[in-house]
């Protein structure tokens, strides 16, 4: 693996039977590639939590993965309602998920402290009534 | 105790049997909600819940669950019995409470 490898996945709002298939593409491109299963574990974990995010509260988006020999970039930008405070919207436990989703079993308020958590950078912009966009990386470190 | 050895125990009835029953089942492992199962669930963990949809298979699936056992009689629809089988994923059935459920297996892990 030594040149760039670009995926682009379009993210529908609201389609759950296709929610997470970007991940699990990812997760399974990289199992290919031969990347070390931790790395692939941080990185599944961080982009099912925006994937997610973007299903339940956007307007739908483009998840953009980045694959390199020395690094994992994800960039998610959708377009939505944003975050009005995206300090709350870190908190772990913090969630505006209706019940009809949180039926499902989201809403526990962990997917963004999830992503910042297993990711190595993470970074989130958001304007009201525009949308949101997260840049995450997950570093392959040298062995 | 391997996947396929769980379902020989005819413990659970079976959905659908995945695609890879000789994995080694390291732990069972109980929670319904997603983005904590997603960031918690150890490796190779039998997942018991009763949180029953095609969520649950994709977090199955992305954090390397051995198997789903849905308990308290809670049952995949019909679309998301298809996706267990087109992701060879291997997901059980039961009635007894989560906890009970849990216990059978880690019963059978510690023997
Ligand atoms: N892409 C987004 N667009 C708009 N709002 C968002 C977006 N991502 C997160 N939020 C807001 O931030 C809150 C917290 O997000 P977080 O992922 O931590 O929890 P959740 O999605 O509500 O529940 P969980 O991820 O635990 O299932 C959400 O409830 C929502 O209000
Ligand atoms: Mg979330």
């Amino acid at each position: 693996m030594n040149e760039k490898i670009v995926l682009r996945y379009e993210v529908d709002p609201n389609d759950f039977t296709r929610a997470g298939e970007a991940s699990s593409n990812v997760k399974r491109r990289l199992k290919l590639l031969g990347v070390d299963p931790d790395i692939v574990r941080k990185v599944a974990i961080s982009l099912y939590e925006g994937e997610i995010n973007m299903v339940i509260h956007s307007y739908g988006g483009i998840i953009e993965v980045i694959i390199s020999p020395e690094e994992i970039e994800m960039i998610l930008t959708d377009k939505g309602p944003g975050i009005e405070d995206i300090e709350l919207a870190m908190q772990a436990g913090y969630s505006t998920a209706p019940d009809n989703i949180r039926n499902l079993g989201f809403g526990a308020g962990m997917g963004l402290p999830n992503m910042k958590k297993y990711s190595d950078e993470f970074n989130i912009e958001s304007t009201v009534g525009v949308g949101t966009t997260v840049k995450m990386k997950v570093f392959i470190p040298k062995e | 105790m391997t996947v396929e050895e769980l379902i020989k125990s005819e413990e659970f009835e079976v959905l659908n049997k995945g695609s890879n029953l000789n994995r080694e089942i390291a732990v069972p492992y109980c929670c319904d909600l997603l983005s904590i199962a997603m960031s918690k669930m150890p490796q190779d963990a039998a997942w018991v819940t009763v949180m029953a949809n095609i969520n649950t298979l994709a977090v199955a699936s992305l954090a390397d669950a051995a198997c789903v056992i849905l308990a308290e009689g809670s049952r995949l629809d019909t679309a998301a019995a298809l996706k267990a089988k087109e992701q060879g994923i291997t997901v059980l059935y039961t009635n007894l409470p989560v906890f009970e459920a849990a216990l059978k297996i880690y019963n059978r892990i510690n023997v």
